[in-house]
């Protein structure tokens, strides 16, 4: 008896795919031939919802897109309300944005390190990454009163200002995590397992990454250098100076250094923004009844996943006409199939993390 | 059309994609509108893949941000059409961006530009999904979000937020 | 006085306490992470909150090997089907924590394609109120569960065999 071509089902309840997606695989032994990702198992509604509500309102539903980083999300929205409605925020509360922003990128980029290392078999760094996360969400906290799904941003600009004590928490949880990030590169970047597991895996060449629409680390990490904050400047980021990493193979073991790398650029801008916050007014005046004239934006902004963006058509009252979500997962996860083929299916499980992808934006 | 090409003088790359597309496509129905700094323009259906190649290939526009989707039923003027889709393009490295509106009639069918930018695989199939628009040659053509079997089409304007019973 | 009404006696009670007191502090979570709440979920497992205090550190990727279903998230009438499989995969005795307020009502999100609540499809024995709880709301439903199996009537199964053994 040979047959030569099974179909695996990984999914919708799968521990390694972040989420429920499924994946159907097709392999040949263990050599995976062809992957086809099912989506949809998310499938909230929230571009129907924001069509319902008004501009106010629609910011805590972007909260839940990337759960990870959620104010990232409320700054792409808000970012492109304010293009639409033509308000301007204020220095000191560009400032405030961006620190906030950042500190959800270390989060995100925390997690995420120990999602991948333990998927792939390294559990004590989730447990790592996760303490560390702790800092920055007890930050959180104590600003605006959530961890995880805050609507910690305001349209005009944020909602309090940041006090002293707040300050001290934000200096003293980057502080630690300098040597947080030594423990796990001593755990994980020299290692021969880490490296026999990530290196030569998942490559995907750097035209054929941008013609299929990828952003973000994974890009990167290709050696394509395309930084929404570098290249599109948005919120007052071209104030501050950091370095974008880029890779050379493409390969999962690259994405995890960029990353790593990003978490220490944006510790520098933190530390950057705080040093330089300006005063005045954290807050436009904005009216309480907010209504836009039709026209329609598409703004874009870069998300620790990649780019993510919002398209939002004004017909005159205060909801918007129509609110559509470019999420960089999505676009992300189309790759997916590319970077598979020929690899074990043990890879598609490290091919898949190194991704970072979000189930909740993908399925909005 | 001068005062467009005015408006333009402070974003030479974009000033210079609108004289290339007035050049090459004289007197087929391009209107261009320049709004918040964002420069969009709507061209007719049968003529989409032609342009957007041009603009691919002559223009720079190598990287397809997204495709989106509208349902103009309560907005629509007269005359005009009930949807449509936008194409949200930007070149790299040099970072510009450009709108492409296409208008598609209740039971039209669109064209699919997979062959062109591959990214826009899933956001055509989502655009299927939700809309009910079916696009020509696209090479896997099912719902994405919703059930196989699901009937109707979510966000279109006429169907309740709730779901139908 | 009927089987089902019986007493345990000294011996069965002490029985009961004992099996209950085994079930309820080693429970073996089947982490259904599907949204958000699942992130809270594995805080709580990590380091800072230690869930392994209460004896549920063991999370299960495999239904067959859990007793507690966690359902961490939305669930969406795609993901429905799905998830009263994964509970009738679960061997007796399961109880269901339906956390978030998504699990317990459909949350934020009265749309097409979301289950108002995951207790249309199973039985819930603890609601966390939250979006999404807290690591500490999570863990006062857990106790609160813990509470509610030391309650219960394990050794019904042998002196009243027609009888539930959950109720």
């Amino acid at each position: 008896m040979a047959f030569k071509e099974i179909e695996l089902n990984m999914g919708p309840q799968h521990p390694s795919t972040h989420g429920v997606l499924r994946l159907k695989l097709a392999v040949d032994n263990e050599v995976v031939l062809r992957v086809e990702p099912v989506v949809g198992y998310l499938h909230r509604g929230i571009e129907k919802l924001c069509e319902h509500h008004t501009y106010f309102q629609i910011t805590p539903y972007t909260d839940r897109l990337d759960y990870f980083a959620a104010t990232q999300n409320n700054l792409a929205y808000l970012l492109a309300v304010e293009k639409l409605a033509g308000i301007e925020v204020p220095k000191r509360g560009q400032y405030i944005r961006v620190i906030l922003a950042e500190l959800q990128r270390l989060a995100s980029h925390l997690a995420w390190i120990g999602f991948n290392a333990n998927d792939i078999g390294a559990m004590s760094v989730l447990l790592y990454g996760f303490a560390e996360r702790e800092g920055i969400l007890e930050i959180f906290e104590e600003y605006i009163g959530a961890r995880l799904t805050i609507h910690s941003l305001r349209i005009g600009g944020v909602p309090h200002d940041l006090d002293a004590k707040i300050i001290s928490m934000i200096l003293a949880a980057l502080d630690s995590i300098p040597a947080r990030l030594k423990d796990i590169e001593m755990l994980l970047s020299d290692n021969r397992i880490w490296k026999h597991r990530t290196q030569g895996v998942g490559v995907i060449p750097a035209d054929e990454a941008l013609a299929l629409g990828l952003t973000g680390p994974a890009l990167r990490a290709a050696g394509v250098r395309w930084d929404i904050r570098k290249n599109i400047p948005y919120s007052s980021y071209e104030d501050f100076d950091f370095d974008v990493p880029l890779g050379t193979n493409s390969d999962v073991y690259d994405r995890y250094l960029v990353r790593l790398e990003e978490i220490r650029q944006s510790v520098r801008i933190i530390r950057q923004a705080i040093a330089k916050l300006p005063g005045g007014e954290s807050r436009a005046t904005v009216p309480k009844i907010l209504k836009i004239p039709a026209g329609e934006v598409f703004h874009s902004i870069e998300a620790p996943k990649g780019e993510l963006g919002f398209y939002i058509q004004a017909n005159g009252s205060e909801k918007p006409e129509r609110v559509k979500i470019k999420v960089p997962s999505f676009i992300n996860l189309q790759s997916l199939e590319r970077m598979c083929r020929g690899y074990l299916i043990a890879d598609v499980v490290a091919i898949l993390g190194s991704l970072d992808i979000v189930l909740g934006e993908i399925d909005k | 059309m001068p005062e467009m090409r005015e408006q333009l003088n402070n974003f030479p790359i974009l000033q210079n994609v609108f004289d290339k597309l007035s050049r090459t496509f004289p007197g087929q129905e391009l209107v261009f509108s320049f709004d918040r700094q964002e420069l969009a323009v709507r061209v007719p259906k049968e003529h989409l893949l032609k342009i957007l190649t041009f603009l691919k290939d002559d223009c720079g526009f190598n990287t397809l941000s997204d495709v989106i989707g509208l349902d103009n039923l309560n907005i629509r003027k007269e005359g005009e059409k009930r949807f449509a889709i936008l194409y949200q393009l930007y070149m790299f490295p040099a970072v510009q961006r450009l709108r492409v509106r296409v208008e598609i009639g209740e039971n039209e069918v669109a064209d699919s530009i997979v062959p062109l930018y591959p990214a826009a695989d899933w956001a055509e199939r989502e655009i299927y999904d939700m809309f009910g628009i079916r696009f020509a040659h696209h090479p896997n053509l099912r719902r994405i979000y919703m059930d196989d079997e699901w009937d109707g089409f979510p966000l279109r304007k006429d169907y309740p937020l709730e779901g139908k019973k | 006085m009927t089987e089902k009404n019986a007493k345990p006696g000294f011996f069965f009670g002490s029985l009961d306490k004992l099996i209950t007191w085994a079930q309820k502090n080693s429970l073996w979570p089947f982490g259904s992470g599907l949204a958000c709440c699942a992130i809270e979920m594995i805080a709580t497992a990590a380091s800072h909150y230690d869930i392994s205090r209460f004896g549920m550190e063991l999370f299960r990727a495999s239904p067959r090997q859990a007793d507690l279903f966690i359902i961490a998230g939305t669930v969406t009438n795609k993901m429905a089907p799905v998830v009263r499989r994964l509970w009738e995969q679960m061997p007796d005795p399961k109880w269901v924590v339906a956390m978030g307020n998504c699990a317990v009502s459909g949350g934020p999100f009265p749309t097409y394609a979301v289950l108002q609540g995951v207790d249309k499809i199973l039985p819930v024995d603890v609601y966390i109120a939250g979006c999404p709880p807290t690591p500490q709301g999570l863990l006062e439903g857990l106790m609160l569960l813990q509470k509610k199996i030391a309650k219960e009537h394990p050794t019904r199964m042998i002196y009243a065999r027609d009888a539930r053994t959950t109720e």
